[in-house]
Formats: C-alpha cells, sequence, structure tokens
C-alpha cells in the first residue's frame, strides 16, 4: 500500500539534455501546481552554448521549480527531487543536491556511449557513489517507446515525447491532476492528432507507471496556499517588463517606442513588445546599443513614451547617449537586465554589478533616477513606476532588473486595466504672447516642459552644450554652469518626496536590519522569516528605490544595532548608503553567477545576530 | 507629413541665435540655401525638425528657427530615425560631417540608408576635422599633412557616395558650398525625395583646409573640371560643352565632341533612376584631374520606407486584433484563487 505524505514545501529540479523538452516539462509542472493553488517559484537554466554536444554535461538544460503551502520567495535552494534523463544531467546536478534528496534517473540512458560523454568511467549507479541518497532508476526511454509503439509515429519523434512520460511519474509522486496538461498538449498539438495523441499517451503511462510498479512506498501532497483571491498567472520579469509597460502606454495614451539590440538575457523583452503592434507599440531592433537609446530619445523627444533594454555591455554603450538624455531632460527608462561581468562574463548567469554603473557611468555630475525590481513579478510595478518617475520629472531612469528575476517566474496577480494607476502627460502648449522657455521649471518638481515637435509656436532647439537656466540657450557661463548643475542634482533628489517610504517587514527596530535590493529578495526574505519564527530579533528591508533612496531611510538605519546587506557584487549598494549615511552597513557579498540561497543566509544571520549586541543592553 | 501651404520666406528660417562660423567658412552658404529652400516646400515650421551630431557643421541646428536638436558625436541618424519613427508626420533632416558621419557615425549613416528612413542627410565635407582643430578625417587625402599627421596621413580616404549607394540609399547626390544654385536645386530634390536622401556637400573649411576643392571647383575652371548630372542628357561639360562622357561597360573615358571618329550613341547618358547603382558608383569613381568631378543627382529610385512601412504593420495588426490590454494580461494559463469560506 503506497503512503500518503504530506509535505508543505517541496522543490523538484528537471534536468536533461537541451533536446529533452526539460523547460516543457517543468512550465507544465509549474502551471499545475498554480492551477491546484500552491504557492510556485521557477527558474530555468540553460547551457550557455547554443549547441553543445547531446549527452554532454555543457548541454545539459534544467528547470527548477518550487511549490508549497504557504507563500513562498524563491525556488528553492536545493532540489528536493532530481529528475535526471541522463548521466550528463546527473553529473551536472549532483552537487547540488543535499543528502537523502530523491533521484529518479531515465535508466535506459546509462550506457557506455552516454556514461563516457558525462565523464563517468564507472556508473554512478553501480559504484555506490550515490549510497546517500534515494534513487530510482526508471527505464523511461524503453517505456517510452512500448507506450508508442503503436502510434505510427517515427522514432525520432517517440523519443520527444519522454520528458511527458517523466512528468505523467512526477505527477503521480506529488498528487498532481494530469487533465490541465492533457488539455493544453491538445491546443498545442492541435494541427497534430497523432502528436497530441502521443504525448497525452505517454504522460498517462508515466503517471500509472507510478501507481503500479511499486516502485515508491510513498507520495506526497502538498496543500494550496493561502494566497490573495484575484486571477493569477505565472510570469518572468522579461515578460513582466514588457507588460507593464504596455500598460503605461495604455494608461497615458502615449505611444510605446523600443529601442533595442539583443542581448542576453533582455533579448525576450524585445520578443514580447514586437508582438503588440496592435497597441501601436514601435519595437525597432537598432544596429547596436548607441543606436537603441538614440532612437528612443528621439522617439521621447517627439512625445512617445521612450524605453530602451539591454545587458551590462550594452549599457555600457549606451553611456554617452544616457548623458545626452540627462542633459535635455528628456523622459527616457532604460532598462538594464543585468549578467555577470566585466565584459562579456558569464551572460546566462545573474549579478546585480551594474549599480554604481547605472548611478555614475558618464562623464560629469550626470544624475538618473534608479529603480530595482524584487521579484519577477514587481518587474511589472517597477516598469510603471520607472515610466511614471520618467514622466512627472522629465528625467531618464535607469530600471536594473537581472538575469534572476528576467528568466525566473512566479505567479502574477492579473489587474484589471481598468483599475491600474493613472499617469497624467501634458505635452507643452504654446501661450499666446509668450516668449516659450524650454528650460523653465515646475516650482515643485523641477521638471521642464516637455514640448514635442508639430506644436506650433513652440519650436525650440534641444542640444548637449551647457544650456542657460530657463532660456536653454548655449551658455558657456561658469555660474551658470554651476547653478545648472545643482538644479539637475536638485530635480533628482526630489523625486523622494514622490516615492513610497521604505517599509520594514519586521520590528521597525532590533538587533539586526538584513537590507537588500533587486533579485535577492526571496532569499534574504525567507531567512528572515524563518529567524522571526524562531524568535530572533531580525527584520528586513528591500530597497526598490535606489536613487534617490526613499526619504525615511535614514532613520530606518539608525533604528538597529547591526545593518547588513547581502548583495550579488563586492558592495555597491553598500558603499552608497555608507557615504550617504555614515551608517556602518556591513556587507556579504558573493559573486558566483548564482542568486543567494535561503540557508546561506539563515546561516549568515545567525552568525551575525549572535556577534550583535541586543538592544536591551545599550 | 502636412501640406497645409503657407507662405514663409527664408527670415522665417531664421532663429535667434547669433551665427559662429569663422568668417569665410562654407558653412554659411549651406545654411543660407537650407534657410531659402524650405519655405519653397510649403510646410509649416513648426514640422520640421534638425538633427545634428557634433561638429562646426552641426551647430546648423541653433541657427534655423524651427525645432532642433544638437545631439552627440556621430549619434544624429539614430535620434532622427527615432523621431520619424515616431513620428511620421515630421519632415526630419539630419546635418552631419565627414568625421560625424563617417568616423564615428559611419554604422548609423548606413543603417539609416538601407533602411530607407525618410530622412533628409546632409554631409558637410570638408575633408578636416573642423572643431578638434584640424586633425585628418576619414575622406582626406592619402599623404595629407595635418595636425594629427605631421609625416603624411596613412588612411585611405572612404568616398561618401560610395558608400551612400553600397547602402543603397534611394537618393544619392552631391553639390557643392559655392555654386549656390545647383545646391538649392539639388535640396530642393532632396527634400522632395520620398526616404532616404543622402547628400554630398563639398565645404570649404578656410582655417583647417582652405582650398581643398578648388583644384576642380574653382570659378575659373569649374566648368571644365566638373560636369552636371542631369537625368536623359548625355555628360557633356567644359566651357564650350565640347567634352563628354563615354562608357565601355564600367570604365569611362574622356571624348572630345568635336572628334569625327564619335558616334553619339557611345556616349554616356545619365539615368539616375537606375536600380542597379554599379553605374552611379562608378560616376563617383569619376575623380580630377582626369575626369569631371559630377555633382548633382546620381541616384533617385523609389523603395517602401521604413517609417511608412512601421505604420503599416501596426494598422493592419489593429485590424486583425483590436487592442485589448485585459486579454493580453491573461494571455496563457490563468487561474482563480478564492476567497477562503
Ligand atoms: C564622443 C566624442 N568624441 C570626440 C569628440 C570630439 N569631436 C567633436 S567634433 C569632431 C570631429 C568633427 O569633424 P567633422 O564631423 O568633419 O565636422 P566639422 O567640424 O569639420 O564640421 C570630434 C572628433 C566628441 N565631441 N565626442
Ligand atoms: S573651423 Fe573650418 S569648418 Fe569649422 S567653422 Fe571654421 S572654417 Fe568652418
Amino acid at each position: 500500500m503506497v503512503e500518503r505524505k504530506e509535505l508543505s514545501r517541496v522543490t523538484i529540479r528537471f534536468s536533461g539534455d537541451s533536446g529533452d523538452g526539460m523547460q516543457l516539462a517543468g512550465t507544465h509542472f509549474t502551471n499545475t501546481s498554480a492551477l491546484i493553488g500552491n504557492d510556485v517559484s521557477s527558474l530555468p537554466a540553460f547551457p550557455a552554448e547554443i549547441r553543445a554536444p547531446a549527452g554532454s554535461v555543457p548541454g545539459v538544460s534544467s528547470f527548477q521549480i518550487s511549490f508549497a503551502n504557504e507563500d513562498i520567495f524563491t525556488p528553492g535552494d536545493q532540489p528536493d527531487v532530481l529528475v535526471a534523463m541522463n548521466p550528463a544531467a546527473l553529473a551536472a546536478n549532483l552537487q547540488d543536491l543535499p543528502r537523502g534528496a530523491t533521484i529518479i534517473v531515465n535508466s535506459d540512458e546509462f550506457h557506455a556511449a552516454s556514461l563516457k560523454k558525462a565523464s563517468y568511467a564507472v556508473s554512478p549507479l553501480e559504484d555506490g557513489s550515490l549510497a546517500g541518497f534515494r534513487v530510482f532508476e526508471v527505464p523511461i526511454t524503453s517505456m517510452n517507446e512500448r507506450t508508442l509503439a503503436e502510434t505510427g509515429l517515427t522514432s525520432q519523434e517517440v523519443v520527444r515525447c519522454k520528458n511527458f512520460f517523466a512528468l505523467g511519474l512526477m505527477y503521480w509522486l506529488f498528487n498532481r491532476p494530469t487533465e490541465p496538461t492533457l488539455r493544453l498538449i491538445a491546443e498545442k498539438f492541435g494541427r497534430r492528432q497523432d502528436l497530441a495523441n502521443a504525448n497525452q499517451l505517454a504522460l498517462k503511462a508515466g503517471h500509472a507507471f507510478g501507481e503500479t510498479a511499486e516502485m515508491f512506498s510513498e507520495h506526497y501532497v502538498v496543500r494550496p496556499a493561502n494566497l490573495e483571491p484575484g486571477t493569477y498567472r505565472n510570469i518572468t520579469g522579461n515578460s513582466a517588463i514588457a507588460l507593464g509597460c504596455l500598460a503605461v502606454s495604455q494608461i497615458t495614451g502615449l505611444p510605446l517606442f523600443y529601442g533595442s539590440y539583443p542581448i542576453t538575457p533582455a533579448s525576450e523583452i524585445l520578443h514580447e513588445l514586437s508582438r503588440f503592434k496592435q497597441f501601436g507599440v514601435k519595437t525597432f531592433q537598432a544596429e547596436d546599443e548607441i543606436a537603441a537609446i538614440g532612437s528612443t530619445i528621439g522617439a521621447a523627444f517627439g512625445g512617445a513614451l521612450g524605453l530602451t533594454g539591454t545587458s551590462g555591455p550594452g549599457f555600457a554603450l549606451k553611456g554617452e547617449a544616457l548623458g545626452m538624455a540627462v542633459m535635455t531632460e528628456l523622459p527616457l527608462v532604460v532598462v538594464n537586465v543585468q549578467r555577470a561581468g566585466p565584459s562579456t562574463g558569464m551572460p546566462t548567469r545573474t549579478e546585480q554589478a551594474d549599480l554604481l554603473q547605472a548611478m555614475f557611468g558618464r562623464n560629469g555630475e550626470s544624475p538618473v533616477a534608479v529603480v530595482a525590481p524584487a521579484t519577477p513579478a514587481d518587474c511589472f510595478n517597477m516598469a510603471v513606476e520607472a515610466f511614471r518617475i520618467a514622466l512627472r520629472h522629465m528625467t531618464p531612469v535607469v530600471l536594473l532588473s537581472d538575469g534572476y528575476l528576467a528568466n525566473g517566474s512566479e505567479p502574477w496577480r492579473i489587474p484589471n486595466a481598468a483599475d491600474l494607476p493613472r499617469i497624467d502627460v501634458q505635452h507643452a502648449e504654446a501661450r499666446p504672447g509668450e516668449v516659450f522657455r524650454p528650460y523653465a521649471r515646475d516650482p515643485e518638481s523641477l521638471a521642464r516642459p516637455w514640448a514635442v515637435p508639430g506644436t506650433p509656436g513652440l519650436e525650440h532647439r534641444l542640444g548637449t552644450l551647457e544650456k542657460e537656466d530657463g532660456s536653454g540657450k548655449v551658455s558657456y557661463d561658469g555660474e551658470n554652469h554651476h547653478r545648472m548643475v545643482l538644479l539637475r542634482a536638485e530635480k533628482i533628489a526630489r523625486i523622494a518626496q514622490d516615492v513610497p517610504p521604505q517599509e520594514v517587514w519586521g520590528a521597525e527596530e532590533g538587533r539586526v536590519l538584513v537590507l537588500g535590493w533587486g533579485s535577492t529578495f526571496g532569499a534574504l526574505r525567507s531567512a528572515v522569516q524563518r529567524h522571526r519564527r524562531e524568535g530572533r530579533s531580525v527584520s528586513h528591508a528591500h530597497l526598490r528605490y535606489l536613487n534617490p533612496f526613499p526619504a525615511n531611510l535614514g532613520q530606518i538605519l539608525g533604528r538597529f544595532e547591526r545593518v547588513w546587506l547581502p548583495e550579488i557584487n563586492l558592495g555597491q549598494l553598500a558603499l552608497l548608503l555608507r557615504a550617504r549615511f555614515l551608517v556602518d552597513v556591513r556587507g556579504y557579498n558573493r559573486v558566483a553567477g548564482r542568486p543567494f540561497g535561503i540557508n546561506e543566509i539563515y546561516e549568515q544571520i545567525g552568525q551575525l545576530y549572535d556577534a550583535a549586541p541586543s538592544p536591551q543592553v545599550r | 507629413m502636412s501640406t497645409t501651404a503657407v507662405k514663409l520666406t527664408r527670415k522665417d528660417m531664421v532663429s535667434d541665435q547669433e551665427v559662429r562660423w569663422c568668417p569665410g567658412c562654407g558653412d554659411y552658404a549651406i545654411l543660407s540655401q537650407i534657410q531659402r529652400a524650405l519655405p519653397e516646400l510649403g510646410i509649416p515650421r513648426e514640422n520640421i525638425v534638425f538633427v545634428s551630431g557634433i561638429g562646426c557643421s552641426s551647430r546648423l541646428p541653433y541657427y534655423m528657427s524651427t525645432y532642433g536638436f544638437h545631439s552627440i558625436h556621430g549619434r544624429a541618424p539614430t535620434l532622427a530615425s527615432g523621431l520619424k519613427m515616431a513620428r511620421p508626420d515630421l519632415h526630419v533632416w539630419v546635418i552631419t560631417g565627414d568625421g560625424d558621419g563617417l568616423s564615428i557615425g559611419a554604422n548609423h549613416l548606413l543603417h539609416a540608408m538601407r533602411r530607407n528612413v525618410d530622412l533628409k542627410i546632409i554631409l558637410f565635407n570638408n575633408q578636416i576635422y573642423g572643431l578638434t582643430k584640424g586633425q585628418y578625417s576619414p575622406t582626406s587625402e592619402f599623404g595629407k599633412k595635418t595636425k594629427s599627421s605631421p609625416y603624411g596621413n596613412i588612411d585611405h580616404p572612404i568616398r561618401p557616395l560610395s558608400v551612400a549607394l553600397a547602402a543603397e540609399a534611394t537618393f544619392v547626390a552631391r553639390t557643392i558650398d559655392r555654386d549656390t544654385k545647383h545646391m538649392q536645386q539639388v535640396l530642393l530634390r532632396a527634400a522632395r525625395h520620398h526616404g532616404t536622401a543622402f547628400v554630398e556637400v563639398y565645404q570649404n573649411c578656410v582655417i583647417f583646409n582652405d582650398g581643398a576643392f578648388d583644384e576642380f571647383a574653382d570659378k575659373a575652371w569649374r566648368t571644365e573640371r566638373t560636369v552636371l548630372l542631369e537625368h536623359g542628357q548625355p555628360l557633356v561639360f567644359g566651357a564650350q560643352r565640347d567634352k563628354a562622357i563615354r562608357a565601355s561597360g564600367v570604365r569611362p573615358e574622356v571624348v572630345r565632341l568635336d572628334d569625327p571618329a564619335l558616334r553619339r550613341e557611345e556616349l554616356l547618358v545619365h539615368d539616375e533612376q537606375r536600380e542597379d547603382p554599379t553605374l552611379a558608383m562608378m560616376l563617383d569613381r569619376m575623380t580630377s584631374p582626369e575626369f569631371p568631378v559630377p555633382l548633382g543627382v546620381f541616384r533617385s529610385v523609389q523603395r517602401p520606407v521604413y517609417d511608412e512601412l512601421m505604420e503599416q504593420q501596426i494598422r493592419q495588426a489593429r485590424l486583425r486584433q483590436p487592442p485589448d490590454l485585459d486579454a493580453i494580461f491573461r494571455e496563457g494559463d490563468s487561474w482563480e484563487i478564492k476567497r477562503e469560506g
């Protein structure tokens, strides 16, 4: 008799050769888990090379998903279950597994040739090296073949169905319904009825195998999480940015222009936006990143919503033009989906090391606003925020995402278009009898008017030479320059009055404040949550507005004995905070191309906590 | 583009900024001809935009009373392209120099032309870097001694029109600062062209490269050493209009019209509408002193215009699928979480 065991959270990693369809299996598992009400979080990992040799370790593609009966914030540190479709997949992932984890291997592939490609001299299934794990050897390839023997498909087509066999088995093991996937298969293969049938058969056979094989002594239930009511879908950070910007275009009635040059991991934003022609979205695949931002600034001058997006190396190329947007004070959003650098670095790996580049990577005193989303779904909110700030304050805004947010996904509570916040934008109009002053300023925000070509009476010349205050004419006067430098700085500083105050999760004061920004949110929040549940005075503040900082940030920092800031860089935000607030911010910095794990952060906080004086002793 | 008839004059095109080029600079003549040509087009001033890069020549937008954007070195075509894509209703000009357009910004120039964005690009070619005080430029002749090449320039010069033709620009022309009438005609034709118009203007820099074009452009012998291109006409030149060009294949040759052995049908007849740019390219390779230097329109053909294609795709997409933000939000699998109890 198979036992049913209840778990609160499980992390699974599907892993196989790039051609094995692991991304698809993982996506289906994620969607089904979300449909039955679990909170989910997922992250794909692709091979860095497009065509690494089949069966080799560099050719391994994986998809990790975590699902739980409560709010979760990350795709999980270490998988509880690894599905390895070949020896290379096992070799590539074994070091990530905790002792006692479950490994389901496709035993058919553990033959001499495949073992050799993964550099195994002896099969790990035979040499005892997997002793600490619960290993299940399932002949997935051959059972899948047998299942589909009568379908009349070519052997290649049959092999391609084996991911659904594996998926079916996982559905059984974790008590998920197969119907949603069966339905989606039918929709996807609409025209190839035979392929739809075969994939459905494979899925059902995998599920039946779990039930009848007497291999597994227990299977598992993860109950629905208590999520906020609403309609949800899964969303990646890149899609969320695209949808956020599309939403702004609809809210403001301004056409969206996206100038970009393909680069990992930002290209999906271009792919997404180029689909939205019916909304009047214009996407321009430029000849390079300089042309991408140049064209966007041109479009913004013309009155459009100007958006350009890239990753670190492209962001470096955009530097000079970004300075031009500072000088001409045009609204512009620049997305930098950070990746591991310097230079070309590790394009498919995540990092947070472009913060100082965003802040200072230009000649002269050249301030811009900087915001950073915390989670994939938050990319939607921060894209809207970035534009709201750009439009209201007539400034370029840098939106710092990263590879982890870009490809990771989580449930997104879908807003109603009608309920989106309003953003009012007015292009300047000529006033009879008045000489137009393109650099006159709004007394509150210091924004200058946005006058667009085609408006009679407002003809003016923007330029990158220094401007005379107010008139906007070319000026080489030193005192005027000093005034303009201060004005541009003050304009950005005043944005602090226009962003929400920084929130603290947990107590407002205490022993340890864990600070963070960007995609480290999930690991930090989870680790802090664990400490709080264990009764420790630890709080978490996650910054989404990096320049300017929220107005209350300084006070918050002063209320804790220790301020601790983990970053996937060598301490860039810590440097800014120390300089600005003279607070002894301690950093924790690991730049290994991957997100922080919850355990790692939990342990670090523990050590810091024990070393910190308790507030009462003071 | 708006075509509301308005009667403007040159004066309407002049801004309140003091013009700050060196006295005698060829830029003055070009500015003046642009200011004269524009009113002819009947386009309201507010619908005209001048975008430039950096260089002496790129100061021009400040002196126009239209909208303008003096941007950064070499990138004017990118701004202008974005502006034109966002606002196809505007009449957009690009002002650039030989350094701005063919060194730092060559890539952008090339791509704007091959896309056929509806821009009017005027390249002021003075074969020198003026603003930075006299270094050799990508069009400076081999061996030229300048501040940065005291031993002589060892860069091989680039030919602007050949670049434009290689990019298959749909309108390619050349004129010269000191022939104001010719310049006026060429500018007007460029302005009326549908698609990218590329015009090279030989421009004298009195300070750092004075007389660079005198060898063929000096008034005393200009008719002898230049040839004005006219569509459908043979390339006849000379003060007495006694010489012409004959071409065997793509090899041009100067012939005398009074040569009894010459047959009229052997003369090269200019055809600016040829799809194939090879002959236009051949004309650009005719240099002084061996040949008269061609001035005028080398090529003028029609091809779909980038910014219009973009608009067209949007119109078509709208017919197929009305914009519905909620539908896009809900794309893919969505699920409902209901309040418990
Ligand atoms: C990024 C950058 N590099 C270099 C310069 C310096 N610079 C300004 S204009 C110029 C050359 C201009 O030559 P050209 O385009 O021929 O224009 P001209 O001044 O002769 O009209 C250079 C090198 C600059 N402004 N920006
Ligand atoms: S330096 Fe040469 S190109 Fe520049 S303004 Fe003076 S004469 Fe004209």
